[in-house]
């Protein structure tokens, strides 16, 4: 058995429900069902096992953890255990008390997630309006001591609205904005030639984000995450394997990453049947790709293997089919190929279209909402 | 950006130090955490808005006499303007002087 240390943060999906729609939303593509999600009794228990095995923060995420009635609860009970609590939402549906209410229970951090610089785009990507709302959550945090961020997701067709996003961010009155780009999994791969940005978008962006960290250096923190795909060597998914995170379903599933479920052959524990100490130490899923013994070459051997642990199982699977294969994204990989097609497919002009000519309208994907 | 002495530090909003029953001592921030020990624990144990810059170096020369008191400054100068990089900290202008 591969030796495990403890984890460090704790994902909690609370709920797959959700007012927003968005094209990449990171949830699987088979939601779970409002009947199956787990009762504030187990979540509370959760919370507590999570701080006894050392986990330091906790991610309230979903879905729309506002659609869950007892959010108010869930942060009392995570606060009282010691975990530092983050809530990352659309801020729908919310109104001033309720937020008074989170923050009042203990909420350390708010999360904000922007889908763009203004309502148009924010309604082409979330199938919903919401932007103006988001505004008004931003106002109604200015009353409140807790930390804010506001997480914007970039891909094509909002990157050349980063300066916009940039202002926003600046006179929210935030502590950190997270610049993220869309990564490939679930919803986001079924719509990824309409969000994988060009390289001319990319090298643009990176440049501007750079700039902004030196101008706002102390006053509000910049981050980014730039699309894989472009990169030379993977990210170190999830910190590695089994190594720091842990995520649990909203019907109590635990997982190792977000995307794990689609990878054939894993079976997951639930917290309804075991201690979330015991799955972590023993789990099959958390096993299976811990440490390097799963690694095959060019991974086993490479210098690297301890800094991105091989990059990303999900990612492997998707477009190399095997879910033990290095991460396609890195420079080493035999199959590097396969990302180099998309990528050039994504830089090509488009093709010349004869008359008349159509409006551009996208065929996206939208996630649903679970019943 | 050299701290002010006169200014008083406290932890920025979302920032708190886990508790004291908990080992080890850690500062909660969001998307992060930072283990503290010895000096860096008792610098930001006295980031409450209450301590001047200055009251804490002269703490800490008490706490650590072995050591120069030059250096000790130092390094709590470079410490402060770090947290305050990441964020972790605010400082809280001096009564009557503008910050």
């Amino acid at each position: 058995m591969t030796t495990s240390s403890n984890p460090l943060a704790l994902v909690a999906e609370l709920t797959h429900r959700c007012p927003l729609h968005c094209v990449y939303c990171s949830n699987p593509l088979e939601l779970s069902q409002r009947a199956n999600e787990l009762s504030t009794e187990v979540w509370s228990r959760v919370f507590r096992e999570a701080a006894q095995a050392g986990v330091l923060q906790a991610d309230f995420t979903g879905g729309e953890p506002l659609a869950r009635p007892d959010l108010t609860e869930l942060i009392r009970a995570a606060r009282a255990t010691g975990l530092y609590v983050n809530l990352i939402t659309s801020g729908l549906p919310m109104d001033e008390a309720r937020l008074a209410s989170l923050v009042a229970a203990g909420l350390d951090h708010l999360q904000l997630s922007f889908q763009g610089a203004h309502e148009e785009i924010a309604a082409e990507i979330s199938g919903t309006k919401s932007h103006a709302q988001k505004l008004r959550v931003l106002g109604w945090m200015k009353q409140h001591r807790v930390a804010l961020t506001l997480n914007f997701v970039i891909h094509r067709r909002n990157l050349d609205q980063l300066d916009e996003m940039l202002a926003l961010a600046e006179s929210s009155g935030a502590g950190r904005v997270e610049f993220a780009n869309v990564q490939y999994y679930g919803w986001a791969f079924a719509n990824r030639e309409n969000l994988l940005p060009t390289r001319e978008q990319l090298d643009r962006s990176i440049e501007q984000l750079n700039a902004a960290q030196e101008r706002l250096r102390g006053k509000l923190r910049v981050e980014f995450v730039v699309p894989d795909y472009y990169a030379r060597f993977p990210k170190a998914c999830m910190g590695g394997w089994g190594r720091k995170l842990m995520l649990i379903t909203p019907e109590g599933d635990a997982l190792p990453c977000h995307a794990a479920k689609i990878i054939p052959g894993l079976t997951f524990d639930n917290v309804k049947d075991c201690g979330l100490r015991e799955i972590w130490d023993s789990s099959e899923a958390f096993q299976k790709f811990r440490g390097e013994d799963w690694m095959q070459e060019p991974c086993r051997t490479c210098d690297r293997r301890e800094l991105d642990f091989g990059g990303c199982r999900c990612q492997a699977l998707l477009l190399t089919s095997d879910a033990a294969a290095t991460d396609p994204v890195c420079s080493l990989s035999p199959q590097r190929g396969k990302v180099d097609a998309i990528l050039e497919a994504a830089n090509s002009p488009a093709p010349q279209v004869n008359l008349p000519i159509k409006p551009i309208k996208i065929d996206w994907l939208y996630r649903p909402n679970p019943s | 950006m050299t701290p002010d002495l006169n200014s008083k530090p406290r932890l920025a909003p979302g920032c708190r130090l886990n508790d004291k029953s908990q080992q080890p001592r850690t500062l909660l921030m969001p998307e992060r955490a930072l283990r503290l020990n010895g000096p860096s624990l008792e610098i930001v144990e006295r980031c409450d808005g209450q301590h001047t810059v200055q009251q804490l170096i002269t703490d800490l020369q008490k706490l650590y006499s072995k050591a120069a008191p030059e250096k000790v400054e130092q390094d709590i100068l470079g410490y402060l303007k770090l947290l305050h990089d990441q964020r972790a900290i605010d400082f809280e202008a001096a009564q009557g002087s503008a910050s």
